[in-house]
């Protein structure tokens, strides 16, 4: 059965698109889409045989990715703007960093949010400036969701800006205060990297670090190929470097997050065949396979296909995500409120 | 998918997948000798919400490549409108390669008029007509305006006729070319019809505009200028990509706004409006 290893395969090793037929590009591209992975995968393909209308497909998801890299930057700017004036370090996040930076992970890459990471005491003055200089408000103002929010996960409520219609996500951490491992967040923003406008990155292993944090615990593993794919990127951008392996094995354990740092190496080593450090990897484990079966959980048709496998992780990530009694009592909330 | 169909409408490929015979029959028949695309650019789907849905109670879920995430579904009687909505979807969400207008677009000498206005302002029924009185319909829903060189591409999907204006075409076309009659749908009683075999067959022949009108139903007969910045303004919201295409959206709406003459019209009846479109046709038109 066609599962999203063809796209997997495609991604890692273009040249394997050279023995598609007709039946297996329209196959690639359904899955490609459904996985918001397109725009890297027409930057992966460029240059390559293909029939005319992948190449065109290609050549509009391109362009798409380049508009999508533009309005990144420049919602960036425009929060760098509004929080000139509150002392404290913006750290970019994920896709806007990446494209800041340069990285190979942000080429072609879809990105939709803005995420940003602040110390936690900053928090109140940020929310204000935002708010009063910035032009973005609450998406939907709900006292139960607001202080759900605030008291339990790792960033504010969303904010959405008012002309621009586009979503922020103000960061303090990078997992939800109540999933096991705890991140040491000020150590985070320390270890940053000062871009030339006066934003800030994640130093390379952090980079790292927050890219698994977000495949494993922040959601079901949706769009865990895509995430994968980051990681994958950056580890082929950074692992060259000196001390590099070294720094990341260090950094996770700071972050009680080296099981979790280990797995997605293996998962990025099995599906995009990344090269990694065979100490961090540490041996397969029997888990891995129901991980491997879950992220290529997708059909020629772009459906989601394994359900109960599906399920079993959405459940999974509810688990690590809060205690069970506070699971109970939030999900019969949630539920009263329709 | 269990049943699937393929057309190719225009510079557009789609692949219509269905849990369910009936709707992929109905639109093989009113998209007969449309060429079939190898590779489409778009996937639709036409699935049940739960496995059992398929035969109790059966309900369409429209999905896709692109999806909206409240998108409600149709009853199985509606399965035709469904994919119809389907293929909207992808084009509105999906089509980066054209700026898209919600207008009709019609051809006569190489040039093109543009139809635009909002739901219920009559663009389809006036397309349907003007298409069977000597214009060459090059689409009822969306206007594909070229970001490169700003002409107009065809995309002559079957035209859908609300209400009366299924009985009126039927008075003047061949009854194989309508579909099925379909009541209570969402947006009322609903036929399709069939661009007849010239609509077809130059489907892949762009046109320049060469006039853009926005009609309004119910008034007495008049029309008026239009400053280019009401006419950009009403545009972007026509528009169903402008935002997403960013700086080449701009540029070839620009473009299409300094270059085509517009104008507002009013009309009682469709009599009046498809001669005040012939009028203004050599009046204004570029």
């Amino acid at each position: 059965m066609t599962d999203a290893n063809l796209l997997a395969r495609a991604l890692a090793d273009p040249q394997t698109t050279l023995g598609l037929d007709a039946g297996g590009w329209a196959a690639l591209i359904a899955m490609a889409r459904a996985e918001q992975l397109i725009g890297s995968l027409a930057h992966r393909l460029d240059g390559l045989a293909m029939p005319d209308t992948v190449a065109r497909l290609c050549a509009d998801a391109r362009l798409s990715a380049r508009h999508a890299r533009r309005q990144a930057l420049w919602e960036a700017e425009m929060a760098r703007r509004a929080l000139a004036h509150v002392d404290a370090p913006v750290v970019l996040l994920k896709g806007a960093a990446y494209v800041a930076t340069g990285l190979s992970a942000g080429v072609g890459r879809s990105i939709g949010d803005l995420d940003i990471l602040v110390p936690r005491d900053v928090l109140d003055a940020v929310e204000l400036a935002l708010i009063e200089l910035g032009g973005w408000e609450w998406v939907k103002e709900d006292a139960y969701d607001d202080a759900y929010y605030r008291d339990h996960m790792h960033e504010l409520p969303p904010l959405i800006h008012k002309d621009r219609d586009r979503m922020l996500d103000v960061h303090h951490t990078i997992l939800p205060l109540t999933a096991r491992p705890t991140p040491d967040a000020a150590s985070l923003i320390e270890e940053s990297e000062a871009l030339s406008d006066g934003l800030r990155v994640l130093s390379p292993p952090d980079m790292i670090c927050h890219a698994v944090a977000h495949l494993f615990a922040d959601g079901d593993l949706a769009g865990g190929l895509r995430n994968l794919w980051d990681i994958d990127r950056l580890l082929r951008d950074f692992g060259e470097r000196d001390g590099f392996w070294e720094a990341l094995g260090m950094r996770a354990q700071r972050h009680e997050l080296t099981k979790p740092v280990a797995r997605a190496l293996r998962l990025a080593e099995a599906i995009y065949g990344t090269p990694v450090n065979d100490d961090l990897a540490g041996a397969r484990r029997p888990g891995d396979a129901l991980y491997l079966s879950r992220l290529t959980a997708r059909d020629g048709w772009g459906r989601e296909i394994r359900k109960l496998l599906r399920l079993a992780f959405y459940i999974r990530s509810h688990a690590l995500r809060m205690p069970p009694a506070m699971l109970a009592r939030h999900l019969w909330t949630k539920w009263r409120k329709g | 998918m269990r049943h699937e169909f393929r057309l190719t409408v225009g510079p557009v490929g789609f692949r219509v997948g269905s849990d369910w015979r009936g709707p992929i029959d109905q639109l093989a028949a009113l998209y007969q000798g449309y060429p079939e695309p190898e590779i489409p650019d778009f996937s639709v789907r036409l699935f049940a919400q739960r496995p059992w849905r398929r035969f109790v109670r059966p309900s369409v879920m429209i999905g896709g490549d692109y999806m909206l995430p409240e998108a409600a579904p149709l009853s199985l009687a509606h399965g035709l409108l469904a994919a119809e909505m389907g293929m909207n979807m992808q084009m509105a969400l999906g089509q980066r390669r054209f700026l898209l207008l919600h207008a009709a677009a019609l051809e006569r000498d190489g040039r093109a008029l543009l139809v635009t206005g909002e739901s219920g302002a009559g663009k389809s029924t006036l397309a349907a007509l003007l298409g069977e009185r000597g214009w060459r319909l090059m689409g009822d829903e969306f206007a594909l305006i070229d970001l490169t060189n700003g002409d107009v591409h065809a995309f002559p999907r079957a035209v859908s006729l609300k209400n009366a204006a299924g009985d009126l075409l039927a008075k003047e076309v061949a009854p194989e070319r309508l579909g099925p009659v379909m009541r209570d749908t969402p947006k009322g009683t609903i036929r399709h019809l069939r661009p007849n075999d010239d609509a077809i067959g130059r489907m892949g022949e762009t046109a320049r505009p060469a006039l853009l009108l926005f009609p309004r139903f119910g008034y007495a007969a008049a029309d008026v200028d239009m400053g280019e910045a009401e006419v950009f303004v009403r545009l972007t919201q026509a528009s169903t990509n402008y935002v997403a295409l960013g700086e080449a959206g701009f540029d070839a709406l620009a473009r299409l706004v300094r270059t085509v003459p517009a104008r507002a019209i009013d009309y009682p009846d469709t009599q009046s409006a498809v001669a005040s479109v012939e009028r203004l046709w050599v009046e204004v038109a570029r």
